[in-house]
């Protein structure tokens, strides 16, 4: 995974509530069985109308962010399906750090496992970031998982805090089955006592399974 | 000893480590597998050399991208078809049981899980799709996953999970005559929100959940994604255990006695404690339907469109609006009236039978209106068959419905079967979002019920009228 330490640059502001996977990723962009290609189709069906043109006014279409590393949102970003390629299409655009009131559960999980850091910050905060933005586009922000600060358009600080494990797989980029495999012995001995203890719950060679 | 709910006797059976500030290493009992997450996993594996762990706890289907036309193929959307083929060929060389295009046990991944025993009360399981939550209506601790965690669940078996708070939604009282789960759950939604229940485990108890049967379960715990719950989940009782006993892959004879003997001990202790508890008196609830672009945005039948200048807090004002564009309603308008062009009748929320049944008593006798196109899209091969063993197939058909091979369908919109852009559709899937049935589609969620009475009148009506 890529390391995440911290990011500058320009923040773009997208002020919905709901934002979900759907609208991150349309599902034109996500059937694929590669793992790239989806920073195009961020966003695609607000980013192109039906003829594949670009929508001049969507906020990443507009000279100042297309180039954002950075993307303030309203509260419970990325609900819905669980897709991945919604946090991949981030990452692939250039977006690596997300700052909202709060995140869908599934989409904070797939963004520390790629690299996309998902920053939670007070709703008024987040508020007030977003007016800042639109007072001026192309407004830059930082966000610093080491000090674990975000810094806002007008240069103030605000603090954040990160589950210290999910810091520190992305603080040094670690392979998270990696370390779930160090465990590896414990596992082997979970299964064979719940072999014993739950029998009931392994799978017997039925005759449906024999069938396939 | 402390007193425990239903999720905390699930969470404490399955833990394999404390990882300490890591979170905690959980066993995955079961994990479904389909066509659309899961190629890259496989290949993030064979990337690394790493092998499946667990083969015979894990099992696959096609669902999301393939063709529910009759006498499909492979054939499917540009894309598409490879990974269909990723997906035979991954599980092939894996060992894992793939129930493929033109298998009968093939359908939606929630809907066979339950139907072929896979998924039991007292187990995890995970899946590569949000409404993996389905499956919790079976007493058991199942949620959605990321591809990553997919990788993680073929090579570990297990996942690295923090705790959710729990919370419980009790709905009192009897269910009126023409409600369904689905209105349970599209009015709890409309509620406490679209992330209402996030970080949450959910319980869903009360008589009126305990009179349900068991596709009404998988319903109501289908739509707990759509409140932000990435699990849902209730207690397993008699009515569940009659449910799995016979399925193909359930435990038989000695062994489904232990394992009945198990899941008895599963309900929440009297007592127990949840960090927040809610209450919804099942008699007030009327059919719903949503009238915006979030499953939050819902009013009863017979209810109008809120305006949006009545609204005090600003985003949500400001989401109301953007949906009533996109969906091109005025504020104080009726719902019931409104004009439509499609029905979907399908999707892992209302596929299984007893929905079939639902959506054919309104249809009986009755054709779709003029102009309008209606899908029915059973959950499964062995869904479609039972349907088809009882005649649905011909009630569906004699009103104009085509009926299809199963699959997600209209309700992802990911293979052909897609509500054109500014057409309105009547869905008894569990998401109305912008785009969700193809660009500019806009889509009413409803019940069985209220679907197929809508495909009648070609307009939203109160299937009640037509009972």
């Amino acid at each position: 995974m890529d390391k995440f330490t911290r990011v500058a640059g320009v923040a773009a502001p997208l002020p919905r509530i709901n934002v979900d996977t759907d609208a991150i990723m349309p599902k034109k962009w996500c059937v694929s069985i590669t793992k790239s290609g989806y920073g195009e189709g961020l966003f695609g069906d607000w980013r192109y109308d039906l003829d594949g043109r670009e929508v001049p006014d969507f906020v990443l279409n507009r000279p100042p962010y297309r180039n954002a590393t950075i993307l303030v949102a309203g509260a419970n970003y990325g609900c819905g399906s669980s897709r991945e390629t919604a946090v991949w299409g981030h990452v692939q655009f250039g977006i690596r750090a997300v700052v909202a009131p709060s995140f869908a559960s599934i989409f904070f999980e797939n963004a520390f496992k790629n690299g996309l850091l998902p920053v939670t910050l007070p709703e008024p905060v987040v508020q007030q970031m977003l007016d800042q933005l639109a007072a001026a586009p192309g407004a830059t922000m930082e966000v610093d998982l080491v000090a674990q600060t975000v810094t806002g358009p007008d240069g103030a600080r605000h603090s954040f805090t990160t589950d210290p494990a999910r810091r520190e797989a992305l603080l040094q980029g670690l392979d998270d089955i990696g370390v779930t495999l160090t465990h590896a012995a414990a596992i082997d001995s979970f299964q064979a006592a719940d072999r014993r203890n739950r029998f009931w719950a392994w799978p017997a060679e039925t005759k449906a399974r024999r069938a396939v | 000893m402390t007193a425990r709910t239903l999720f905390d006797k699930l969470w404490d059976t399955h833990v394999v480590a404390d990882l300490g500030a890591g979170g905690t290493l959980v066993h995955i009992d079961r994990h479904m597998l389909h066509d659309l997450t899961s190629p890259q996993a496989f290949s993030g594996l064979a990337l690394a050399g790493r092998k499946v762990r667990n083969p015979e706890l894990t099992f696959a289907t096609a669902d999301h991208i393939v063709a529910t036309d009759p006498g499909r193929g492979d054939e499917t959307v540009p894309g598409g078809t490879e990974m269909i083929r990723a997906l035979r060929k991954n599980t092939a060389e894996a060992g894992i049981i793939h129930f493929d295009i033109g298998d009968v046990r093939q359908g939606i991944v929630h809907v066979i899980a339950s139907e072929l025993g896979i998924a039991l009360p007292g187990t995890t399981l995970v899946c590569g799709d949000s409404h993996t939550c389905t499956l919790g209506a079976l007493g058991a601790w199942s949620w959605g996953i990321g591809t990553s965690e997919v990788e993680h669940t073929l090579a570990t078996q297990t996942l690295i999970v923090r705790r959710p708070r729990t919370m419980r939604i009790v709905f009192s009282g009897r269910l009126r005559p023409g409600v369904s789960a689905k209105d349970m759950a599209l009015y709890m939604i409309g509620r406490i929100g679209t992330g209402g229940a996030t970080g949450y485990a959910v319980e869903y108890a009360g008589p009126a959940v305990s009179a349900l049967g068991m596709d009404g379960r998988f319903t109501l715990c289908n739509m707990g994604v759509e409140a932000g719950a990435r699990a849902a989940m209730v207690a397993p009782d008699e009515t569940t255990f009659a449910y799995v006993a016979g399925r193909p892959f359930a435990p038989a004879g000695a062994a489904l006695d232990q394992a009945v003997a198990a899941w008895r001990a599963l309900p929440s202790d009297d007592g127990a404690r949840f960090d927040r508890e809610i209450e919804i008196d099942a008699s007030a609830i009327a059919p719903q339907v949503t009238w915006g672009t979030s499953p939050e945005q819902v009013v009863d039948v017979d209810g109008r469109i809120p305006d949006p200048e009545s609204e005090s807090d600003a985003n949500r004002r400001q989401a109301m609006k953007q949906a009533l564009a996109y969906m091109d309603l005025m504020p104080g308008s009726t719902i019931a009236g409104i004009r439509i062009d499609k029905v979907f009748i399908g999707s892992c929320t209302n596929s299984r039978l007893a929905d079939l049944r639902e959506a054919a008593a309104i249809l009986r006798g009755r054709k779709v209106a003029p102009g309008v196109r209606a899908l029915a899209v059973p959950g499964s091969g062995l869904v479609k068959r039972a349907a088809e063993a009882e005649g649905l197939d011909h009630v569906f058909r004699d009103a104009g419905f085509e009926w299809r091979e199963p699959g997600c369908s209209m309700c992802a919109g990911l293979n052909a079967d897609k509500v054109a852009p500014r057409e309105r559709c009547v869905s008894t899937a569990n998401r109305n979002f912008e785009g969700r049935q193809g660009p500019l589609a806009r889509t009413h969620l409803a019940s069985p019920a209220m679907a197929a009475a809508a495909a009648v009148a070609g307009r939203i009506v109160d299937a009640r009228q037509l009972a």
